[in-house]
């Protein structure tokens, strides 16, 4: 049943509708690939009932004739998501069996629209990682390996388990979190197509929060049409968030196939950085050409605070999570290690339920936030943030209409490489992408080439606020010509 | 800026996270190789920038203050680790 995993969404989607195959058949190659697959550690939860009953609702629909637009198409769902009486644990070992009351919006959106659920996917703790190794369900292992190499790759993170299940074959499209590069990071490190929505486009109600401020949810799958199908069924105003935005959610995928005549496209000098593999400046420079072989024109911006966004976001987001995952003291749900007294209580609970790099960022955000730092710190930090936006406010008045920059300043390294020694070397893989959250523009990641060594590498588009249908309209320019990467199947 | 293993344990207090003393110095070499990162903003002019308090300007929305959900002990409480009769337990804070 390999063919029905391997097809695109919008494929899937024409067969369902054309009774090619039913919903339950495609949801059952999905199931049995997953099977197939468990060495990739991408999945912390397979629901084979549930999606068995989804899809047989679906092709019931799709008798009916009242299918939705997401009718029967099989999805991973980010562990950070929570769903209804569905385990879900963000991947932390505090969370434990937590079987949530209530649904997400943005997974209730995309059940609406009558998708169906395969899983639940391995994601880093709490969304804080790069690579998915803080996962208290270990990592996931890379469908892609080196030329020649049996080495275990990082499939990226935080959404590792999402962006391992799509470039897999293991699921149609999944949902991601980005909080400061988690959807567009992995989805480079995999070959895959990934997009941060503005903030605001989509509900953050119900999703488990990392860095208020800075998270949103976004889709992932193996083509742009694909992502921009996904996207406009998760997007949308949502009275329960009211970070969430009352715009309409237009046609994405009306966007793709758009001309780009006319378009100026920025490039950020500033994301020229040191050390960065001649690889990577290639393909900045390929994309670059084939953007304007499509009638888009090219300019060279700048946007000065690029080197300080890295640093604020060390600051705002760990001050934001240690505010946010002050919930998790023992009482409500979850473990609960017994103390002396209540403090006690908390003190053992928080200690053995959070991970190395939560405990961390946690003691991060409460030193910055500390009577006699805030202003030093978390103030400096916000005001720097304001210079960021401003930077790309000034390019997008003068005419800029999306910018283009590398995803990633290298492409996939092996499990184990990064981060031992000094925590920072793992946060400057988000270098490239952070400065998008912190502005809180929309970014897509769309593959565009491999290295030497076989491994994919992305490119981003940096879009104006709830312009993400440039970013579908441009990222397809580079899918055309640089086409899709699928890794070769060794588990 | 850096922190001394003093300042350690105070932070470990503050977030209610245990730290043993055998933890202490390795956390501390970590909080100050991250505090040396972002030292880096010092060198950034922000007299007169305002602090970012939203990326996109929006208007805080009202909602009519009427209860729109609850009523559900069982459904707030059916997570608990430990619970009696519709009440979550704690240990004892009251001497």
């Amino acid at each position: 049943m390999d063919e029905l995993t391997s097809l695109t969404l919008a494929q899937a989607r024409t067969g369902l509708a054309k009774k090619d195959f039913t919903a339950v058949e495609l949801a059952d190659a999905h199931l049995a690939a997953m099977e197939r697959a468990r060495a990739l550690n991408a999945y912390v939860l397979e629901t084979p009932e549930r999606a068995s009953a989804m899809a047989k609702a679906a092709d019931a629909r799709i008798a009916k004739g009242t299918a939705g637009p997401l009718e029967g198409i099989p999805l991973a769902i980010k562990d950070l998501f929570a769903t209804e009486n569905v385990r879900t644990t963000a991947c932390s070992k505090i969370l434990g069996d937590f079987s949530p009351a209530y649904e997400s919006s943005v997974t209730e959106n995309l059940w609406r629209d009558g998708a169906v659920l395969l899983g639940k996917t391995n994601n880093d703790e709490f969304a804080m990682g790069s690579s998915n190794e803080t996962s208290a369900f270990g990592p996931v292992i890379s469908p892609w390996r080196r030329k020649g190499s049996n080495t275990p790759l990082v499939p990226g993170g935080s959404s590792g388990g999402s962006a391992a299940a799509v470039a897999a074959n293991l699921a149609l499209g999944a949902t991601g979190t980005d909080t400061g590069g988690s959807i567009r990071q992995p989805a480079s490190f995999t070959g895959i197509v990934g997009i941060k929505p503005t903030y605001g486009r989509c509900s953050r109600w119900g999703t488990v929060a990392f860095a208020s401020s800075l998270d949103q949810a976004g889709p992932f799958a193996r083509t742009v049409r694909d992502t921009a199908i996904l996207m406009r069924s998760m997007a949308g105003y949502d009275e329960k968030d009211a970070t969430s935005v009352d715009t309409p959610v237009p046609d994405y995928e009306a966007a793709v196939g758009k001309s780009i005549k006319g378009m100026r496209i920025g490039i950020p000098k500033q994301y020229r950085i040191d050390g960065m593999p001649a690889e990577i400046e290639t393909l900045w420079q390929q994309g670059g050409a084939w953007l304007k072989a499509a009638g888009a024109e090219l300019v060279e911006v700048s946007l000065p605070h690029t080197k300080y966004a890295l640093p604020a976001y060390y600051i705002v987001a760990p001050a934001e999570a240690s505010s946010n995952l002050a919930r998790y003291d023992g009482v409500r749900y979850g473990l609960r290690v017994p103390g002396q007294d209540v403090n006690g209580m908390y003190e053992k609970t928080r200690a053995e339920g959070f991970g190395p790099e939560v405990r961390r960022r946690i003691m991060i955000g409460t030193y910055v936030l500390s009577a006699g730092y805030y202003d030093a710190y978390y103030l400096r930090a916000q005001q720097v943030r304001t210079l960021i936006k401003k930077d790309f406010e000034d390019c997008f008045n003068a005419g800029v209409d999306a910018m283009l920059t590398p995803a990633t300043p290298s492409a996939a390294f092996g499990i184990g490489e990064k981060g031992k020694a000094d925590p920072v070397e793992m946060y400057l893989n988000d270098v490239f992408t952070v400065t998008v959250n912190m502005a809180g523009l929309p970014g897509i990641a769309v593959p565009a080439g491999v290295d030497g060594q076989g491994l994919p590498l992305g490119l981003q588009l940096i879009g104006r606020p709830f312009d993400e249908e440039a970013l579908f309209s441009l990222a397809h320019v580079i899918e055309k010509a640089a086409g899709t990467f699928h890794p070769k199947s060794w588990w | 800026m850096s922190v001394d293993a003093a300042t350690v344990r105070r932070i470990a207090h503050l977030a209610r996270i245990a730290v043993a003393e055998d933890e202490v110095e390795h956390l501390r070499g970590e909080i100050n190789a991250i505090l040396a990162f972002v030292e880096q903003l010092s060198e950034v002019d922000v007299a007169g920038v305002e602090p970012m308090t939203s990326v996109t300007p929006m208007r805080m929305r009202r909602r009519p203050d009427v209860v729109n959900a609850g009523g559900d002990p069982d459904a707030v409480l059916r997570n608990a680790p430990a619970r009696e009769a519709n009440f979550f337990v704690v240990p004892k804070v009251i001497e």
